[in-house]
Formats: structure tokens, C-alpha cells, sequence
């Protein structure tokens, strides 16, 4: 989100704005291009298509490798007539996402249009994606039982 | 990911394999017929549509696929809408592109116990219907047939018998010009005429 990143890992700033590209919704998506930015013109070099991955994990974390599931995946690829291509992988089958995520990519890969999206567009998924997060696991965590004190309790 | 892949694949990723496929299917099965493929397709330099398509069309993440130095241009682009893997080994792909006619022992062609290991050669020509004539004889010719190739060298027809003689090993080749193809299945005996 600053230029120190920008210039030191251009990729980690990247797959930032690619996460949370890939959280957000066609609407919410489609809501802040419109209040924002104007759509630029873009040809679909890939997709949006969807199909299915397979999710795999590591027992304890670090052990061996097991297939935990399939997981259906929709991705696109755009270039954009100023040249930019851009890519985005989503979870699910929302095609709209699939296209509004990877043209955003791509514009944000733009260096005049860059700053001004990353604060406009990215910085309020951002926040809307940590709020929901913080209360979803605001919620699980009242849900918790505390095993620790229930046997005080009974002491 | 390379900024360089510029070019769509086929406008209707389905049909447009399909009708394409079929198009192989029928060229092979009747050597010297030529059908008209990727009509709506723009491919990268130096590849022609008909190339292109029968790339788009074949070519998947398990078939390696060989390019050749004169059109190792197009590797990005085919291994970004094929998702197959690029091999620098012309003897260990399923496919190989080629502008301009590879030693043809070189390509796999296949064992006995597993002859549909062999490669297939997509061979890039100047045009078809025009230049060297060559009579084809063999399964699906009820009568022999004339493929005029432009493009082809000199020695092609005596290269092409040693393959044909390797059957039921040996390569198969689909040649494409432009937007049309022929195929050359190794099962078919060529003559120059």
C-alpha cells in the first residue's frame, strides 16, 4: 500500500490486493468501480470459467500431505487496452467476480491509477472484510466453554 | 505470470474445440482432405490460425508439448491457454509445432506394446493445395489421393516412407496452412508425383 512496497516486492503487494479482491463480492465490487473509477475498455483473454481444485493439507500442519476436498474455483484473465493483463482466481462461481476482480488487477497493475484505487476501492474491502472477520470470530469466541473454569467452579 | 500472453483463445472455448476436433478427426481419417479450422482465432507471431487451433484443441496438461526454435515466440500462449507443460526434449512430447520439418526419427514414435504414445507432429506450412504433389494410398482412401503441400523439402517423401513402415509405430502429422489443415496418419503410403 506504499511506495516502499511497491518498489521492494512488487508481488507482495500484489497478492494483497488480490486476496482481497477475491472476498469481495460482484456487488460490493461493482458498487465502489462505479462511485470510483470508470471501467476501462478490455478484451477476456481467458474466462471466466469455472472448475474444480483440489484442496489439499498437511496433518498437523506440517505433516504429510493428504487431499482434505474439491473446491470449485471460477477464473479470468483480461488485458486491458492500455496493456495491462490481469488475473483472478475466486472461490465459487460468480463469473461477474471473476471479470470485475481480474479487470481491477489489471487496472491496478496501471502505475497513474494505482494510489488512488488502492485507497478507494481496496482500503474499503479491506476494512468491510476485518470488520465482518472480527465479528464472526467475536461470535465464536463467546461460544467458547472455558473447561479451565468450569472446574474451578466446581471446587 | 509473463505480461506477454496478448492474444484471446477461441471466442467459444467449447465449439470452438469441437468443431475444430472434428475437423482433425475427419482429416485423419481421410489423408488429403482439407478442412478450414479457427476462423475466429488471432494467435501470437509467428503461428497461423489453423496452428493455433489444433493447439487450443489437443493440447492438455498431461500431453508435453515441443516447440521449435522458429516458433518459441508463441511458447507463453500455448502454455498459458493449454496449460501444457513445454518441453525443451523433442523426444520426450506428446506434441511437437514446428515451422519447418524436424528430423523425424527424432520424435517418439511410439513401442509395440503402446503404439498411441507416439507424437503427433503439428507441422506449420506455407499452403496447402499448391506446391509439391504427393499421391496418398492406404485405410480410408477407397481410391488414392492427391495433397499438393507448399512447404514441404525435397526429401519429405522417402523421410515419410521410413515412418509409414514403422506402423503400427511412427508419428502422425497434421499439416496446417493459414486457416486449413490436412492430416498424414502414419497408417498412409505417400509417393511424390
Amino acid at each position: 500500500m506504499h511506495a516502499a512496497d511497491a518498489s521492494d516486492q512488487p508481488h507482495a503487494a500484489r497478492r494483497r490486493w488480490m486476496a482481497v479482491l477475491a472476498r469481495a463480492s460482484a456487488a460490493e465490487l461493482a458498487a465502489l468501480l462505479d462511485r470510483h473509477a470508470d471501467l476501462p475498455c478490455y478484451t477476456k483473454l481467458r474466462g471466466p470459467e469455472s472448475g474444480l481444485v483440489m484442496v489439499r493439507g498437511r496433518t498437523g500442519g506440517g505433516g504429510a500431505p493428504f487431499n482434505l476436498g474439491e473446491m470449485t474455483v471460477t477464473r479470468c484473465t483480461v488485458r486491458t487496452d492500455s496493456g495491462q493483463v490481469g488475473h483472478a482466481y475466486i472461490a465459487g462461481r460468480d463469473a461477474r467476480q471473476a471479470e470485475l476482480a481480474a479487470v481491477l488487477d489489471a487496472m491496478l497493475q496501471d502505475p497513474h491509477q494505482t494510489f488512488a484505487l488502492l485507497a478507494n476501492v481496496i482500503a474499503p474491502l479491506a476494512e468491510t472484510q476485518r470488520t465482518r472477520r472480527t465479528e464472526i470470530t467475536a461470535k465464536a469466541a463467546a461460544t467458547k466453554v472455558q473447561f479451565f473454569a468450569m472446574r474451578n467452579m466446581r471446587a | 505470470m509473463s505480461a506477454d500472453i496478448l492474444q484471446p483463445g477461441f471466442a467459444d472455448p467449447v465449439a470452438g474445440a469441437q468443431s475444430c476436433f472434428r475437423a482433425v478427426l475427419d482429416a485423419m481419417a481421410r489423408p488429403g482432405r482439407i478442412r478450414e479450422v479457427g476462423t475466429d482465432l488471432t494467435p501470437p507471431v509467428p503461428l497461423a490460425p489453423a496452428t493455433a487451433a489444433v493447439l487450443l484443441t489437443l493440447l492438455d496438461y498431461d500431453t508435453p508439448v515441443w516447440l521449435d526454435p522458429a516458433s518459441a515466440a508463441a511458447c507463453s500462449w500455448v502454455g498459458f491457454h493449454s496449460g501444457a507443460p513445454i518441453v525443451a526434449a523433442i523426444g520426450a512430447c506428446s506434441f511437437a509445432v514446428a515451422l519447418s520439418l524436424p528430423e523425424l526419427p527424432t520424435l517418439p514414435a511410439g513401442t509395440h506394446e503402446a503404439p498411441e504414445e507416439a507424437a503427433t507432429l503439428i507441422l506449420q506450412v506455407n499452403a496447402l493445395g499448391c506446391g509439391r504433389t504427393y499421391r496418398l494410398t492406404g485405410p480410408g482412401l477407397h481410391a488414392p489421393a492427391l495433397l499438393s503441400v507448399d512447404g514441404l523439402p525435397a526429401g519429405f517423401a522417402s523421410s515419410w516412407q521410413e515412418n509409414h513402415a514403422l506402423f503400427p509405430r511412427g508419428i502422425d502429422i497434421v499439416l496446417c496452412a493459414g486457416k486449413s489443415l490436412a492430416a498424414l496418419p502414419r497408417s498412409v503410403a505417400l509417393q511424390e508425383v
